[in-house]
C-alpha cells in the first residue's frame, strides 16, 4: 500500500499552508502504515514546490503545464489522474482547498475508487488509515473506515501539523493532454486589500447579526453608523467578517444592509465553518444553526443586549450585556 | 451552440436547520434519531440551484428543469408540496435514503442512473445542477461524480453567478479562498454546476405554479423506483455530538468603557 499525496501549487508556485498540513498528514499516515509516500505535485511550474517539501523524503511526480496556474477543473482533474495512474498508489491524501475540493472527488469515479472530502484527522490503527470527518454541518463528527481503494481523502485547513523541510527534490514529469479541455481561465475577481473583509488567516472573526440593523433605543435604525463602526473596527485590526444567515437574508429582502457584506460572509448552517483563535459576535441571536458557525473558533466572546442569549449562553466564554453600538465604538476608540 | 438547455438538478431534503441532531446506531450504520419524524426542508444550496435553474429556463426559451431528488418519497411528498409552488420543474424520485451517513459514491450512482432514464432528456444540452454543499454529508463531491459517470467532465463547484452568451458560451464565477471569485468561461453546455448561495432570493408561492407542478410530480412519487446504496464497505467506528458546552461568564455591570478595554486586551492578547 502506496500512500501519494497531492498538492497545487499557489499563484506564486509555493504550495499553501493547508497544503503542508496535508502532507504532514499523510507522511504521519505513511509511516503509521509502514508505507512509502509518494508526492505529486501540480501547477504551472512545481520545481520551486518540490524542493520547499523535498525532505520529506517522498518520490516525487509532477505535472507542470501553464493552464494548470489557475484550477479549471478538466484540467487539475487530468492531471491529477495521470499522476494517480503513474503512482498507482491506493491512498490517496490532498488538501481540502477550494481547487482540489473543486476536481478530486471525480477522481474517484476516474480511478474507480472512492471519496471522503473534508476530513478533520487521519490516522493509521490497525495497520488500516481511519478517517473523521463532520457530518450534518459540523453537529456531529464520525469515524469511518473503507475498504475500497484507491481511497482518495481531502483534508480541511487547522487539522494536522504543517510538514516542513526543504532540501531539494527530483520530480519526474508525468505528461497530461490538456487540449480536450473546453474552460478557459478569464482572471480573478478579487476585492482591494482595503475592501477584503474575508480573510481566512485572520486571528480574530468578527460576526455580525441582524441586530446592527434594528431599530434602536431611539426608535430608529442607524446602519450607516453600524457600517462605519464595524468597517473602523475591520480596517484597525484585520479581521475577517462574518455574517448571521438572518442578515444576509435581510439583503435578499431589500431591506438596509451593511453594503461590503455579501452572502460570502454567511456562517453557520447555511453558511461557512470558519477556523480562526478567537471570534467575537455581535448583535447576534440564535440557537442551533450557530453552534455550527463557531465550532472551530478557539476562545468566543458575544456582546448582545440579552443576558438568555441562545447565541451566547454555553457556547461563548463571556457575553457582555450591551449595546454593541456603544461598546464597539468604544472598542475602536482604544485600539485608534 | 443553442442556449435552450435542459436543466437537471439534483437536490434532496434535510432536516429543517432549527431541529437539534443526535445520531444513533442502527443495523445499517447510523442514523439520525427520531429521523423520519424529523420536519424536512429542500437542502438549502439545492434549493438555490433550483431557483437558478428556473430563473435560467425562463430567460432561455425553449429549457426545461427537471429536479432529480434521492430521499424516502413520503418525505419528499411532504417537502414538494411547499417547494413546488416556488418554481416549475418536473419531478424525478429515486426511493432511498437521504441520510447524510449514506456513501457520496452511491448516492451519485444512483442519481446518474436515475438521470440516464430520463425521457426527452438531451445530454449534450444538459446543465447538470446542485448544490455545492449540502446540509446532510457535506462532502461537495457528489455533482462531480455524477457528472464524471455521465461523461461531464466541464464542472465548476461554489457557483454564485453565470452569464450566458449569445453563442451559447457560459461565464462562470466560482468561490475561491479569501472572498474571491475565479471567473470561467466553457464554451457551452454540457456543464456541471454546483451552486453556493447565488444571487437570487427565495421565489414566493405560486399556488398555481404549485397545482401545475403536482399533476406531473404525484405520478412521478407514485412511479419512484427503489434506490440500492448497499454498494459500498464504509463502515462507521463511531459517530458523536461533540459536548462542547462552555462556561458562560455573564458581564453586564461593568460600565461600556470597561468591557470595552477588556475586548481590546483579549484582541491584543
Amino acid at each position: 500500500m502506496t500512500v501519494l499525496y497531492l498538492a497545487h501549487t499557489e499563484c506564486d508556485n509555493t504550495l499553501a499552508k493547508i497544503s503542508l498540513e496535508a502532507l504532514g498528514a499523510a507522511k504521519a499516515l505513511a509511516e503509521g502504515l509502514g508505507t512509502d509516500l509518494q508526492v505529486g505535485l501540480i501547477g504551472a511550474d512545481v520545481a520551486a514546490a518540490a524542493d520547499s517539501v523535498a525532505g520529506c523524503g517522498a518520490k516525487f511526480y509532477g505535472v507542470a503545464d501553464p493552464m494548470l496556474a489557475d484550477g479549471i477543473y478538466a484540467a487539475d482533474l487530468a492531471a491529477a489522474e495521470a499522476i494517480a495512474k503513474a503512482s498507482g498508489a491506493e491512498i490517496v491524501v490532498a488538501p481540502a482547498t477550494s481547487r482540489f475540493s473543486r476536481a478530486l472527488p471525480g477522481l474517484a469515479v476516474r480511478l474507480d475508487g472512492r471519496v471522503d472530502t473534508h476530513l478533520s484527522g487521519l490516522e493509521a490503527k490497525d495497520g488500516k488509515p481511519v478517517a473523521r470527518r463532520w457530518f450534518y454541518r459540523q453537529r456531529m463528527e464520525g469515524t469511518l473506515t473503507r475498504e475500497e481503494r484507491p481511497w482518495i481523502m481531502t483534508l480541511d485547513s487547522g487539522c494536522a501539523d504543517a510538514f516542513a523541510g526543504a532540501g531539494s527534490a527530483d520530480v519526474e514529469a508525468v505528461a497530461v493532454d490538456l487540449a480536450s479541455v473546453r474552460t478557459k481561465p478569464a482572471g480573478m475577481e478579487c476585492v482591494s486589500e482595503d475592501e477584503q473583509t474575508i480573510r481566512p488567516d485572520a486571528q480574530l472573526l468578527f460576526v455580525a447579526g441582524a441586530g446592527w440593523t434594528k431599530k434602536q433605543a431611539d426608535g430608529a435604525v442607524h446602519v450607516d453608523v453600524a457600517e462605519a463602526t464595524i468597517k473602523e473596527f475591520l480596517g484597525t485590526t484585520k479581521s475577517s467578517l462574518g455574517s448571521s444567515k438572518s442578515l444576509v437574508d435581510i439583503s435578499g429582502e431589500g431591506g438596509a444592509v451593511i453594503s461590503f457584506l455579501t452572502h460570502m460572509h454567511q456562517v453557520g448552517q447555511t453558511g461557512s465553518s470558519p477556523r480562526h483563535p478567537k471570534g467575537l459576535a455581535t448583535c447576534c441571536h440564535g440557537e442551533e444553526p450557530h453552534v455550527v458557525g463557531w465550532r472551530f473558533i478557539k476562545e468566543r466572546r458575544a456582546v448582545n443586549t440579552d443576558a438568555g442569549c441562545g447565541w451566547a449562553q454555553g457556547k461563548c466564554d463571556v457575553l457582555y450585556v450591551a449595546d454593541a453600538f456603544e461598546i464597539m465604538k468604544k472598542v475602536n476608540e482604544l485600539l485608534g | 451552440m443553442s442556449t435552450d438547455f435542459h436543466i437537471v438538478v439534483c437536490g434532496s431534503i434535510v432536516p429543517d436547520p432549527l431541529q437539534t441532531l443526535s445520531p444513533q446506531d442502527s443495523p445499517q450504520g447510523p442514523v439520525l434519531q427520531n429521523e423520519m419524524m424529523l420536519p424536512a426542508v429542500l437542502d438549502p444550496w439545492a434549493g438555490h440551484a433550483l431557483y437558478e435553474a428556473a430563473n435560467l429556463a425562463k430567460n432561455n426559451p425553449g429549457s426545461q428543469v427537471w429536479l432529480v431528488a434521492l430521499g424516502p418519497k413520503a418525505k419528499l411528498q411532504q417537502v414538494m408540496m411547499a417547494v413546488s409552488q416556488k418554481a416549475p420543474f418536473q419531478l424525478v424520485v429515486a426511493d432511498g435514503s437521504a441520510s447524510g451517513f449514506t456513501d457520496s459514491f452511491e448516492t451519485a450512482k444512483v442519481l446518474s442512473e436515475t438521470i440516464d432514464g430520463i425521457a426527452g432528456l438531451d445530454k449534450s444540452k444538459m446543465l447538470l445542477f446542485g448544490g455545492w454543499q449540502s446540509a446532510s454529508r457535506g462532502s461537495g463531491a457528489v455533482m462531480q461524480m455524477v457528472g464524471e459517470m455521465l461523461g461531464v467532465t466541464e464542472q465548476f463547484q461554489g457557483v454564485d453567478k453565470i452569464t450566458v452568451g449569445g453563442d451559447g458560451s457560459i461565464e462562470v464565477l466560482e468561490r475561491v479562498e479569501g472572498g474571491a471569485y475565479q471567473k470561467s468561461v466553457v464554451d457551452g453546455a454540457p456543464a456541471v454546476m454546483g451552486w453556493a448561495t447565488g444571487e437570487l432570493p427565495e421565489p414566493p408561492n405560486n399556488p398555481q405554479v404549485g397545482m401545475q407542478n403536482m399533476q406531473k410530480n404525484m405520478p412521478a412519487l407514485q412511479q419512484a423506483k427503489p434506490a440500492d446504496l448497499s454498494g459500498t464497505t464504509l463502515k462507521f467506528e463511531s459517530v458523536a455530538v461533540p459536548q462542547q458546552r462552555r462556561e458562560t461568564r455573564i458581564v453586564k455591570d461593568a460600565s461600556i468603557e470597561d468591557m470595552a478595554k477588556e475586548i481590546v486586551e483579549w484582541i491584543k492578547g
